[in-house]
């Protein structure tokens, strides 16, 4: 499984929805994940990819990692995973 | 319904080991959080707290007291004895059968579990020591007071995660404002600075790795502490008749729950308990000159907090004065209330206002005068202090100046 549909899988069920319901241009807010699931999404992402996601949520905008949609997260993974690599 | 005043107080906590040290702490604006020590440090991705350091157990307590003694219940006994020596009040015959101690903590023995679970799990032994559910047990530490003290009356503890001990203190001075005890023992500690206690709370991402600012526009997280706050409540004409040095006039609490959220606050829930400890106390909400705030330093405590203020107090909330500090001794977590209880003593009898250090930058979400920095010279006759925990448990006392 790529890493575009683990992660929307990840994030699928922590909405409660179908991955086929999570488009890419979706917001964490449009799906209706809130601060909690946000962490928790964060939690299961780490460990699937065995990956460390700056992040604070005091400051979801602090550091490198976007969270604006789902593209934007698994973007953000792809270049974690490729970091860990190099 | 009785009168309730403070006649001792004692503590230990990153500021200082006793009462005198960390309100000299809390004047200096001293910030006592630093660089954690203890084994696997380096496995954390937050490595600071407000540790106390240079409080050995060795010398201060024998060996079978050792085996007994958790480091939140060692915290406990050394307030409790510097608590109960100030006040000179002893505890025998018909107060001693009448009076109790009541303390919070939120996790009671958590070096105790985080040691023993080390030992079976990582170093595969089959054997634990014989005494490690009485020295990890959360009413540990009240029991050994007890035990200490001669407190023979009604004695239990609260466990309600931020507001522990203020719920706690909420019950002793209920007890005593009954008439139901002439003094109580009351107050909490905590002690969750080890890899598995920091390691938890990691996971929830609100912790700050650089410091502890609250209500500054840049703060990024909560910094844990450690320690006890110790003190005893008694029926004012019974401190009286003793000729007590009488510290300050406990006057009201009120408790609420946000029944909303395990996590974010309410400030709606925060705002009931304030209104609620005022009305208690059948106090003009103008008459309060500072708020100890729960203020931990989270985007979403500090600015729920602020706006709860606001609803409350409405124009007299830009008169007064609300500080953290935590923002010094870092969150005690379940003995928190209690070490933030100096501060408001220290308001009410030295006439002097601890600061928030640690503050930058103003944010116009908490556009209150949170002292910052600087302490401050001020006199206040009426205080509150907040604690709005984890699962939208929310515990506020109010003292008068006596």
């Amino acid at each position: 499984m790529s890493v575009k549909d683990k992660v929307i899988e990840i994030i699928a069920e922590q909405a409660v929805l179908e991955s086929g319901d999570v488009a890419l241009t979706s917001t964490l807010e449009d799906l209706g994940i809130d601060s909690l699931g946000l962490v928790e999404s964060i939690f299961a992402i780490e460990e699937e990819f065995d990956v460390s996601i700056p992040f604070n949520a005091n400051d979801p905008t602090e550091g490198d990692f976007d969270i604006t949609n789902v593209q934007t997260i698994i973007t953000g993974i792809e270049a974690l995973i490729a970091d860990q690599k190099t | 319904m009785h009168r309730v005043v403070i006649t001792g107080a004692g503590t230990v906590n990153a500021l200082g080991h006793d009462v005198p040290d960390t309100l000299a702490a809390m004047r200096e604006g001293r910030c006592g959080i630093g660089a954690l020590e203890f084994q696997d440090v380096e496995r954390l991705s937050i490595q600071i707290g407000g540790q106390v350091r240079g409080f050995e157990a060795e010398g201060r307590y024998n060996r079978q007291q050792m085996s007994l003694y958790d480091r939140f219940t060692q915290f406990t006994l050394a307030a409790a004895k510097e608590a109960i020596e100030q006040s000179g009040i002893t505890f025998s015959g018909d107060l001693a059968a009448k009076s109790g101690v009541v303390l919070g903590t939120a996790g009671g023995g958590v070096s105790t579990w985080d040691a023993n679970y080390r030992s079976v799990y990582e170093e595969g032994k089959n054997r634990v020591h014989p005494f490690v559910v009485p020295k990890l047990m959360n009413n540990a530490a009240a029991s050994h007071v007890s035990m200490e003290h001669n407190l023979k009356g009604p004695s239990f503890t609260v466990s309600t995660a931020c507001a522990s001990s203020n719920h706690a203190m909420a019950q002793a001075f209920q007890m005593v404002r009954t008439g139901m005890a002439p003094a109580m023992v009351t107050g909490g500690s905590e002690s969750m600075l080890c890899f598995g206690g920091v390691k938890a709370w990691e996971g929830l991402r609100v912790m700050s790795k650089d410091a502890c600012r609250p209500f500054s526009a840049n703060r990024n997280g909560m910094v844990q502490g450690e320690g006890a706050g110790i003190f005893v409540f008694e029926e004012f004409e019974h401190a009286r008749a003793r000729g007590a040095d009488i510290l300050c006039e406990v006057i009201g609490f009120a408790m609420s729950s946000d029944a909303s959220d395990i996590v974010m606050p309410s400030k709606n829930g925060a705002a009931r308990a304030m209104e609620g400890a005022l009305a208690d106390a059948r106090v003009n909400r103008d008459k309060v000159g500072y708020i100890n705030a729960h203020g931990t330093g989270t985007a979403a405590n500090d600015k729920t907090e602020c706006a709860a203020v606001a609803d409350v107090f409405g124009p007299h909330a830009d008169k007064l004065m609300i500080s953290s500090t935590k923002s010094m001794h870092g969150h005690l977590i379940g003995g928190t209330g209690a070490v933030e209880l100096l501060a408001c003593i220290m308001a009410l009898r030295d006439g002097i206002i601890a600061p928030t250090i640690g503050y930058e930058e103003p944010d116009p979400e908490c556009a209150l005068d949170v002292v910052p920095n600087e302490a401050r010279d001020a006199d206040v006759d009426v205080v509150l202090s907040n604690a709005f925990a984890f699962g939208g448990m929310n515990a506020v006392l109010a003292l008068q100046r006596i």
